[in-house]
This record gives structure tokens, sequence and C-alpha cells, in this order.
């Protein structure tokens, strides 16, 4: 799909947006203000290499490595950079664990504030008026639309970003997983799981 | 500053849409508009802050009718002209800017993975040991600041409790307008769902939010 692949220099659409950033790029790189070959990797690195399936290796070494989940709940950071998941919009890392009692939800009702090691860029959603907007005060409804429904005596704790702490929710491990190793665990943890709109998939839903 | 950007609890925006993983863009120029954001802001010209401010500055109806990426790009122009970066003259024409030698910041894209992955640190040193201790009752402040500010509205005037202390934190709306870091301690504050919304919050449900000390007074 064209873009998993950005390509400004063979892009021919009339979107203004296109024009306006292609002649902000061209200043700046003229300016020598910035590398173009920077805002390659750049891209390379949150498209295609960081993102939500680092976070989902972290959730299953929790499930499977007691102590890693005792590190996380201790000092999500360190544990995280454990397993090599550093960087912008990750320096002050937190793990919520979710309970038979208790759901957690993450937001970021004033900007966009998202742990990017571990999950990569925001979908749209995330960044959207709506969830912003909602989460705060309706959550049961918001998840709803991801066909999330909670048992009504279940808690839900909404975590808003609004500091430099990021939020990863750590779910519950499914019942039925006691022989899977870590990759397989690991693949039944959604993006959505590690941010609170959904739960993980049942072992057999996902071969 | 009680901006477009500070949504919590407002209404009429619609159903929240899913989506798949992998699909962190949606046209090519979000993607450069990315890259450009984080490449210039890695001039070190200006702080996260006061990008975040440059954003929830934009006019209302802007902000609130522009798209995530749009706002960064009108933002970045902001930040740029601001910081005498760009002029009108080459946003105008930007084929007749002449070719200068590479800004000693920079950012190389050979830097770009080590950059990346080091992040920033802000967290700070504290003169004073914390006002408030887990378990205490607070109540975010009924202020409302003209400049950047990170306490959302939907918790000013509520009883809340501590539940975590953080150690201290770069402290935004200072550091947004080149005031400071000003480091104060980080609390996590947590309130019931009714404390904020009254009876029409829904049952069993409690919100917290990351406050710097002096958005809270004891309750």
């Amino acid at each position: 799909m064209p873009h998993d692949h950005p390509d400004h220099h063979h892009d021919n659409h009339l979107d203004p947006m296109e024009a306006r950033v292609r002649a902000l790029e061209t200043i700046l790189t003229r300016k020598g203000l910035v590398d173009p070959a920077a805002l390659d990797t750049i891209i390379e690195t949150y498209a295609q290499k960081i993102g939500p399936r680092n976070g989902a290796q972290v959730v299953a070494r929790a499930w499977d490595d007691a102590a890693f989940a005792g590190w996380l709940r201790r000092d999500a950071t360190a544990a995280i950079a454990d397993m090599g998941f550093t960087g912008r919009q990750g320096e002050h890392m937190q793990a919520v664990f979710n309970t038979d009692d208790c759901h957690n939800l993450v937001v970021c009702t004033l900007c966009s504030c998202y742990p990017w090691p571990v999950l990569g860029l925001p979908p749209v959603w995330y960044k959207s008026l709506a969830y912003r907007a909602r989460a705060v005060i309706e959550p049961r409804a918001v998840l709803a639309e991801f066909g999330l429904s909670l048992p009504q005596d279940t808690r839900i704790r909404v975590w808003d970003s609004t500091a430099e702490l990021r939020y990863l929710v750590i779910p519950q491990r499914p019942e039925g997983t006691e022989g899977l190793d870590r990759d397989a665990l690991a693949a039944l943890v959604s993006r959505d799981c590690m941010i609170g709109t959904a739960l993980p998939r049942a072992p057999e839903a996902a071969a | 500053m009680n901006g477009p950007h500070d949504l919590g609890g407002q209404m009429g925006f619609g159903p929240v849409a899913p989506e798949p993983e992998g699909q962190p863009f949606h046209a090519a120029w979000e993607a450069r508009a990315l890259a450009l954001t984080l490449a210039a802001g890695a001039l070190g010209r200006w702080s996260i802050d006061e990008s975040r401010h440059a954003r929830e500055s934009l006019p209302p109806a802007v902000y609130l009718g522009s798209s995530y990426f749009q706002i960064w790009i009108l933002a970045l122009e902001a930040l740029l002209t601001r910081h005498g970066l760009l002029t009108p003259a080459e946003h105008a024409a930007p084929e007749s800017v002449e070719p200068a030698a590479p800004h000693p910041r920079r950012l190389a894209g050979s830097a770009v993975a080590s950059v990346l992955a080091a992040g920033t640190d802000y967290a700070r040193p504290l003169d004073a040991p914390p006002r408030f201790r887990p378990g205490d009752r607070v109540r975010a402040r009924n202020i409302h600041p003209r400049g950047h500010t990170r306490l959302p509205r939907y918790v000013r005037g509520h009883i809340g409790t501590i539940e975590a202390v953080h150690g201290g934190f770069i402290f935004p709306d200072t550091h947004a307008h080149g005031a400071g870091e000003a480091p104060q301690p980080l609390y996590t504050v947590v309130f019931d769902g009714a404390a904020l919304w009254g009876p029409d919050a829904e049952p069993g449900s409690s919100v917290s939010v990351d406050a710097w000390e002096s958005y809270l007074e004891p309750a």
C-alpha cells in the first residue's frame, strides 16, 4: 500500500498538505537545517522497526516470568530497557496491570502522549478528538465501540497521560495458555490490549 | 490555557473508529511531517513543552478542524518562524532559498537511531521533599493560566487522592515559555468518576492525572 512506502518524489496527488510539507522540507534542507537522510531513517524506524510487537514481547515475558513482572511493577523503565526498548516518548515508563477487579485504559486528553518504544506511533483513533474527549467520562461506552464489554462489577481505571510518564497496560494472561512459549504468547497480545481497548485473544483464535 | 486541545469530558465528537495495527501514516506527507518535526526539534531551539503549546495555541476552529499531522505542521511552521529559522519570503518561494552549509546541530541520518534510542530525561533533582504523600487527599486547584499548563480543566476544583509520588520533573508551565525548568514533584492523583462527573459518571470508574505539585492543594 502506498502509505507503507512513503516516497515524496513520486507522489502526484494534489493534496494541499502534500505541497505544503514538501515546500517546508525543501526550505529546511536547503538551509542546512535538516538532512533528508535523517527524515528517511526516522520514517523507516517508525514504519517498520518500532511498533506494538515490542510491547507484546514485554507482556509475554511478564506472563512467563514472575520476577520480570515484579521488576516491571517496580521500575518499568529499567525492566523494558532490559529488553532493548528505550528512548523517545518512553523515557519514564509505568506498567499498569489488569486484574479480575480492575481494567486499565490509557488516554492523553491534552495531546497524544503514547509509549513509542513499546507501541510505536499512536493509531488515528487514539489521537482523535472523540477518544480524547470521551475516554475519561464514558470509558465503558468507548470500550463498547471496540467490541469490549466488561462485567458490570469490574472497575475501570483511566490513566490520563498528562506528564512525561508513559503507560503500558499489562493484560491478564488468558486461560489455556500454559504450554505456550513467549512468541506464541506475544501473538495473543494486540496493540489495543496494551492501551486497554481490547483483551488478549484466546489461544485457539491466534493460530 | 483553556484551549481547544483540553478535550476531556467534551461531547459531540461522535464515535471512536478502531483501526488495525501497522498503519502509522495515512498519506506520504504525514510521514514527512512527523520526520520534519522530529528533525527540526533536534536543532534544540525549542522544548517539547514549547512545541505542545504551539499546537494548542492554534485558533480553536483551526485546531478542531485539522487532522493530527496538519496540526503538527502548522505548529512547526510557527515554531520555525518564531525562532528565526523560517521567513515569509522563504515560505513564499522555497525553490529560491540559497543552499547553505549544514547547521552545526543538524541531525545526521547516521545519528537518528542513537538519538531516538536515547530520548530525553525529563526527571530532575529537587531541593525540598515533596509536600504530599500517598493517600493524601488533595484538590486540583481552580486555576486558569493564560499560558501552557498540563492540568486538564475537567479535574480543576475536584478532590482526589495521591496514589504515587514520582520525584522531580521539569515544570511544563514555565519550560514552554523559556522561563526555566523549575522542577517540581510530580504525583499521580486519582479521582472517583463520581467526583468528576457527578451522577452522570459511569459506576465504578476512576480517572488519574499526573500533576505537578503547584497544581494541587491539601483537601
